[in-house]
């Protein structure tokens, strides 16, 4: 059991005033802090071992390749993958999701097919998508989200009659950055598995706060950022299934990726360096490897229940707020590490300002997730997301921040 | 609360954020403009009833922080009757005004906006209105801040 006090000492940059007070960061869905051992481990890897990867015969090159390819092998057991080939470096979620629509999508849609997506789903889950039907003719169709604060999740009764023939591909978060709502990927997976139907998981929320076992959910696509999982920003991954890659075309074309180029033609390489053309970003994937020791150091089971107990109390302790609409589902069991949350009188950039000014860092708007903000009548909400270094303390510096807002503005 | 934070929500923009002026549509508009900011997904738009070159009337709607909503509102007030000129004129005081501090020289409503400039992130919030009138005075039907430096 990690001794979460001592774990702020790790994160260096959490030990200074903002506006005159103690820094609380609670803005970790939008990006975590990094631990000291994965600042170092980047900063070592330029001081000792920088050099291209792959196409080197000297010793810092093999290094570099080896400490690399390492960093894949460590990120592939981190999500239990069955083969590191299946671990595509990408530079975050965004890519890795424009990745498989752009090159998946181009070699299997048509006119005619349909990409089921969810209501709840980031811009970066969903415009990649309004991209790829645009070129292919395919056309988007969503999984609704029940209640009138997003409390009920998506509507499961109706997947079955959605997940029609025409269904290709399903793409679902794992978690909702704006809601909270942590989804039954497992079940979703099966069900479209069932009629033939290849998946995709935005899994940028849920990739650094819970285990995540590709094999155990089924999934064809998993895509995640590093910077969320207090790895650094500018590296993320693809994991996709061995025999989907390998009918994949390119998705970039360059140097790394082709076994021979004519002046006509090319053949490629099998993944993962078939997507990754040009110098890959190796020194940032160094320290996602760091990164994964490190979450994996307190325990991603350990993660989780400290970042749903800290969500469960601001949740009732936010619930005494008067007027204040919580959003995502009310049972803590099915609410990931974050609280979203509206007051009718008070707009989210207001409360997100006065917090400021309390060293409290939120987020404040539509969280790059505007369709699922209009269909529930909102611009925007407020989020608090928590991470390992987030205490009970820090809550309750939040509601009196919020208080003194509220009776600002409404008197 | 910091001189900072009291400057930003002075009295003037509390009030109109609490009780806007001229907000909802005007059924009589003649030209309409929808200002954008993707930021923060606050909406604002200007409704105008044009006599000759004067703003005969003027109305707004949309949702935005309480800077937006205030900005927008005391804007309407201000418009009301002017040519397109002056609107222009009046846009480029307040512009001056939020980006950089300075009180007006003429004793206006206005100066209670100079506080925004110590807040660079919500320049934006103050000028969507704004962005939107000047948008329908020209005729235009859209406008995002992100196609305006601030």
């Amino acid at each position: 059991m990690p001794n979460w006090n001592d774990i702020r000492r790790d994160f260096p940059i959490l030990h200074q005033q903002v506006n005159g007070k103690p820094l609380v960061y609670l803005d970790n869905a939008a990006t975590a802090q990094k631990p000291r051992v994965v600042i170092d481990t980047l900063s070592r890897f330029y001081e000792r071992d920088n050099a291209n990867v792959h196409r080197g015969l000297h010793a810092l090159s093999n290094r570099a390749t080896d400490a690399f390819e390492g960093a894949r092998t460590r990120v592939a057991k981190f999500i239990n993958a069955a083969d590191s080939a299946e671990v595509i470096f990408t530079r975050g979620t965004t890519e890795s999701i424009n990745l498989v629509a752009a090159s998946w999508g181009e070699a299997n849609l048509k006119k005619g097919d349909v990409i089921l997506l969810t209501e709840m789903e980031h811009h970066s889950n969903l415009v990649p998508w309004q991209l790829i039907a645009a070129r292919t003719g395919a056309t988007l169709r969503y999984v609704p989200v029940l209640g009138a604060n997003a409390e009920g999740g998506l509507d499961l009764a109706v997947l079955d009659s959605l997940l029609s023939p025409e269904v290709k591909i399903f793409a679902f978060t794992h978690i909702s950055n704006s809601l909270g709502t942590i989804n039954p990927v497992v079940e979703l997976c099966a069900r479209a598995r069932a009629r033939g139907i290849v998946t995709v998981i935005d899994g940028a929320q849920s990739i650094g706060h819970m285990p995540v076992d590709v094999r155990a959910i089924d999934c064809d696509f998993f895509a995640f950022s590093g910077h969320k999982m207090a790895g650094v920003t500018g590296i993320g991954a693809l994991y996709g299934r061995r025999a989907l890659l390998d009918a994949m075309p390119p998705y970039q074309g360059g140097g790394g990726m082709i076994s021979n180029v004519d002046f006509f033609t090319s053949r490629w390489k099998p993944s993962p360096e078939r997507f990754e053309a040009g110098t890959p970003n190796f020194a940032d994937a160094v320290a996602l490897g760091a990164a994964c020791d490190y979450l994996d150091g307190l325990g991603r089971e350990q993660i989780a229940k400290h970042d749903a107990e800290l969500a469960a109390l601001a949740y009732q302790k936010l619930a005494t707020l008067p007027g204040i609409r919580l959003l995502g589902p009310t049972d803590p069991a099915l609410r990931s590490g974050l609280v979203s949350f509206a007051f009718p009188d008070v707009h989210a950039h207001d409360v997100v300002t006065f917090a400021d000014e309390d060293g409290i860092a939120l987020r404040g708007g539509h969280h790059c997730n505007q369709p699922m903000m209009r269909k529930l009548g909102l611009t925007g909400t407020t989020r608090a997301s928590f991470y390992v270094y987030n205490t009970p303390e820090e809550i309750d510096l939040l509601v009196a921040n919020l208080a003194k807002t509220l009776k600002f503005f409404t008197g | 609360m910091s001189a900072d934070l009291s400057e930003l929500y002075q009295q003037v923009i509390l009030d109109h954020n609490k009780r806007p002026r001229n907000r909802g549509r005007l059924p009589a508009a003649n030209r309409v403009a929808h200002g954008d900011n993707p930021s923060c997904g606050d909406q604002c738009s200007v409704y105008l009833r044009m006599d000759g070159d004067r703003i005969g009337d003027i109305s707004f709607d949309g949702s935005g922080c309480a800077i937006s909503q205030a900005s927008a509102s005391l804007m309407t007030t201000l418009l009301k009757g002017r040519s397109s000129a002056e609107a222009a004129e009046l846009y480029k005081n307040f512009h001056e005004i939020v980006t950089t501090g300075k009180e007006p020289e003429e004793i206006s409503d206005i100066a209670a906006f100079a506080g925004v400039h110590a807040f660079p992130a919500r320049i934006k919030c103050a000028t969507l209105g704004w962005h939107a009138a000047i948008e329908a005075l020209k005729g235009g039907p859209n406008v995002t801040t992100e196609s305006h430096t601030d």
